[in-house]
C-alpha cells in the first residue's frame, strides 16, 4: 500500500540523562514499594499511631538525599523517606520505629517520620514546623568553627511549614550566619485540608528568598530530572560558599495528611493541573521513552524492592517492643542529677 | 574588692571562654563593645573574637541554632535578653533540647541564661520567673542560684553538664548582692543549702526570695523564734531529701517562691513534704507567691506583688501560733 510520505520533523537533540536519574528513580521505586506496604500494614491495624507517607513527593525527597555525603547535615521532615534513604537511613530502622521495635534506633519512644540518627547527620525532626531549620545552622556553624571544608546542611520544609515563625527566623539566621544551607520547601497545596489561598497571599513563595538573602529556583516537582538538576545545582552552589539556597518545587500531594486522611477535600480540578501527575509513573514512562532500562530490569527492580521492604518488615517484627516494667523513665544523660519523684 | 552577683557571671563565662575551646556565647547584643543589656557579657566579645555573637531577635532561633552547635560538639551559651523572652523559644527548649535525649540518646549540652524576677519599674515583660514553668516539663535542669558563689560555680558546672541547663539568674540580685572574692570550692549540683540554721520553722526558698526569707527570719529571731531557711539552689532537681531533713528538725514549713501561685516549685515542695513527710508536720505547711496577675508596673503595686520579707514574716508567724 501506497503510503503518502510525509517530511519527517528534523528530531531535537535529546538532553543528556541525569547519572543520576536511574539510581534515583530506584530509591523512590524503594520508597513507594515501602510506604504502600506501611499502608496496607496500617489499615490492618498492625501499626499504632499514624503513618505519613509521601506519596507525589518522591523525586523531590530523592534529589534532596541523594547529593549528601558522609559530614553533611540532612534535616528531613514528614514526606523524605525517598531521601533518609539515598542518604543512608537503613530500611529496617524505618520499620523499628514505625512498630516500636526496642532495638530500633528510636525504641518505641517515639514513632513513625520522627526518628534519626543524629551522630550520622540525619536529624530527627518534631512536629513542631520549621523548628528544624534553625538547628541545622548551628550545626553547619559548629563545623565551620572546627574548620570542617566541604560540608553542607540540607532541610525540607512544606508551603505550609513555610508559614511558620520558627521558619522565619530560622532562614533569616541562615543567611545571617551564611552558612552553606539549603532549604527544599514543597508545595503540595495543601497544609493538611487547608489550600494555598489559605495560607499564603504572595505571588509565589520563592519571591522570599530575595527578602531573606537566599538565592531562589523553582521546580517541578513531577520531574526527577529536574528536581535532580535544581537541587543538586542548589546544593553545589552551598558547598562553593554562595548564600543560603531556597529550592521551591510544586506538587500535588497523592495521598492523605496521614493514612487516616481521606484527603476528600482535594478538589477535582487539582487533580487535573499538571502538577498533579505522580513523579513516579513520569519517571518510568520516561525511562522506557528513552530506554534507559528493558521491561525485564524494570520487573526485576520492583521485585528487589518488594524482597528489600519484606526483609525490613520481617526483621522489625521479631524484635522486641518495649515494656513500660521494664523503661528507663529517665530524660536526662546526667544520671546523678535526675529529679526523683515519689 | 568586692565582686557582684553580675560580675561573677561575666567572670564564669570568661572562665569558660579561656577554658574550654567548645564555649561560645549567643544573644542579642552581647557582642561588640556593648556586651549585653546588663552587661553580662561586657568585654568578651573582643577577648575571645568570633566567640561572642549577637544575633537578630529571634529567640526560637538562637536556641535551635545552639541545640544544632550542641550535636556537633560544642557548648553554646544562650543569653536571653529577659527571661520573659524565653517564651518565644519555648519550642526550642521544651520540645527540641528537652526531649532530644530521650528520643535519640543523644544529649544537647546547652545553657539558656534567663535574666529573670521583678525590679522596681520593669512591668508585666521584664519581670517574669519561670523557673516553675521549666521545671515542669522533662529533660532540663533548672538552676536558681542566690549567692554570688553559687552564680560564678553553678554556671561553670551548667556548662559542664551533658544535659540542657535553664539557668535563671536574678535582676534584683545583679547589683545588690556582693561577695569578697571568687569562691573556690563548690557545692554539688542538685544539693540545697541551709542558709540560717534553725529549730521552730523551716523557710524553703531560692533566687531572691531566699534574701527575703532571711530578712524575715532575722526580724522573727528577735521574737524568740529560730527559723531554719534551705537555699534550693537548683529547682530541678529538687533536693526534696534536705527538705525533708530540714523539716524533721522544726516540724512546720513555708515555701516561698517569686513565680506565680498556681503550681509551681513553692507547691512541688508542700506537696513532696506532705507526701514523704507527713508525719514530720506539726502544723499545716504554707507558701508565699506573687499574686495571681501580670506582674505590675508601679513600685508601690510591684512591691505588693512580688513577696516581700513583711509578707514572709507575717506567714510565718501564722504558722508559728498554729
Amino acid at each position: 500500500m501506497l503510503q503518502t510520505a510525509r517530511p519527517r520533523k528534523k528530531s531535537q537533540p535529546k538532553a543528556p540523562v541525569h547519572e543520576k536519574y536511574l539510581e534515583a528513580f530506584r530509591w523512590m521505586l524503594l520508597t513507594r514499594t515501602f510506604e504502600e506496604k506501611l499502608a496496607s500494614m496500617y489499615r490492618g491495624g498492625r501499626i499504632t499511631g499514624g503513618v505519613y507517607v509521601g506519596k507525589g513527593q518522591e523525586a523531590i525527597s530523592v534529589a534532596c538525599g541523594i547529593f549528601l555525603q558522609k559530614g553533611d547535615i540532612f534535616a528531613p521532615l514528614i514526606r523524605d523517606q525517598a531521601g533518609r534513604s539515598a542518604f543512608g537511613e537503613p530500611l529496617v530502622d524505618v520499620a523499628r520505629t514505625y512498630l516500636g521495635s526496642r532495638t530500633g534506633p528510636m525504641r518505641g519512644r517515639d514513632g513513625n517520620i520522627h526518628r534519626g540518627s543524629p551522630r550520622d547527620g540525619q536529624l530527627a525532626m518534631i512536629s513542631h514546623l520549621g523548628a528544624m531549620v534553625s538547628v541545622v545552622v548551628g550545626s553547619l556553624m559548629a563545623k565551620r568553627g572546627r574548620g570542617e571544608k566541604n560540608f553542607i546542611g540540607l532541610t525540607a520544609i512544606g508551603e505550609g511549614g513555610m508559614q511558620t515563625g520558627a521558619t522565619h527566623e530560622g532562614m533569616n539566621i541562615a543567611a545571617v550566619e551564611h552558612v552553606p544551607l539549603v532549604v527544599v520547601a514543597t508545595n503540595n497545596h495543601y497544609a493538611y485540608s487547608t489550600p494555598n489561598d489559605r495560607e499564603f497571599a504572595c505571588a509565589n513563595l520563592v519571591d522570599r528568598a530575595r527578602g531573606y538573602g537566599f538565592e531562589g529556583y523553582e521546580l517541578d516537582g513531577t520531574d526527577l530530572a529536574q528536581c535532580l538538576d535544581v537541587i543538586g545545582t542548589a546544593v553545589k552552589r552551598a558547598r562553593a560558599g554562595r548564600p543560603p539556597q531556597l529550592v521551591v518545587a510544586s506538587i500535588l500531594r497523592l495521598a492523605g495528611h496521614g493514612e487516616h486522611d481521606d484527603f476528600s477535600y482535594v478538589t477535582d480540578d487539582i487533580r487535573k493541573e499538571p502538577f498533579a501527575i505522580d513523579c513516579l509513573q513520569r519517571t518510568e514512562a520516561f525511562i522506557k521513552e528513552r530506554e534507559l532500562a528493558d521491561a525485564a530490569t524494570l520487573q526485576r527492580w520492583r521485585e528487589e524492592a518488594a524482597e528489600e521492604v519484606e526483609n525490613a518488615f520481617s526483621a522489625a517484627q521479631k524484635e522486641p517492643v518495649p515494656n513500660g516494667e521494664e523503661e528507663d523513665w529517665c530524660a536526662i544523660s546526667t544520671r546523678d542529677l535526675v529529679d526523683e519523684i515519689e | 574588692m568586692s565582686i557582684t552577683y553580675l560580675e561573677a557571671i561575666r567572670e564564669a563565662q570568661a572562665k569558660l571562654l579561656r577554658d574550654d575551646k567548645r564555649v561560645f556565647i549567643y544573644g542579642q547584643d552581647v557582642g561588640g563593645s556593648f556586651g549585653g543589656a546588663f552587661k553580662a557579657t561586657k568585654g568578651l566579645a573582643k577577648e575571645f573574637p568570633g566567640r561572642v555573637l549577637n544575633t537578630p531577635i529571634s529567640e526560637d532561633a538562637m536556641v535551635g541554632t545552639a541545640i544544632g552547635a550542641a550535636l556537633e560538639g560544642m557548648r553554646p551559651i544562650v543569653e536571653m535578653q529577659f527571661a520573659d523572652f524565653s517564651s518565644i523559644a519555648l519550642n526550642q527548649i521544651l520540645n527540641n533540647a528537652g526531649t532530644h535525649y530521650w528520643r535519640t540518646n543523644v544529649p544537647i549540652p546547652i545553657t539558656v541564661r534567663l535574666p529573670s524576677g521583678g525590679t522596681k519599674g520593669s512591668g508585666p515583660f521584664h519581670s517574669q520567673s519561670m523557673e516553675s514553668l521549666y521545671a515542669h516539663y522533662p529533660g532540663l535542669i533548672v538552676m536558681t542560684p542566690a549567692t554570688v558563689e553559687d552564680a560564678y560555680t553553678m554556671l561553670i558546672d551548667a556548662v559542664a553538664i551533658d544535659d540542657p541547663v535553664i539557668y535563671c539568674e536574678h535582676k534584683y540580685l545583679y547589683y545588690h548582692l556582693k561577695a569578697d572574692s571568687l569562691p573556690n570550692d563548690r557545692m554539688p549540683v542538685g544539693k540545697a543549702r541551709i542558709a540560717r540554721t534553725g529549730r521552730d520553722l523551716t523557710i524553703v526558698s531560692y533566687s531572691a526570695m531566699l534574701h527575703e526569707s532571711l530578712s524575715a527570719a532575722e526580724e522573727i529571731a528577735k521574737e524568740g523564734f529560730e527559723i531554719e531557711v534551705v537555699d534550693l539552689r537548683t529547682v530541678k532537681p529538687l533536693d526534696t531529701a534536705a527538705v525533708l531533713a530540714s523539716v524533721a528538725r522544726t516540724g512546720r514549713l513555708l515555701a516561698v517562691g517569686e513565680s506565680f501561685p498556681w503550681g509551681g516549685v513553692t507547691a512541688e515542695v508542700i506537696a513532696r513534704v506532705a507526701t514523704e513527710g507527713f508525719h514530720l508536720l506539726d502544723a499545716a505547711p504554707a507558701r508565699v507567691n506573687a499574686k495571681d496577675t501580670p506582674i505590675p508596673y508601679h513600685p508601690n503595686l510591684w512591691s505588693t506583688h512580688r513577696p516581700s520579707s513583711k509578707v514572709i514574716a507575717a506567714k510565718a508567724r501564722k504558722i508559728l501560733r498554729e
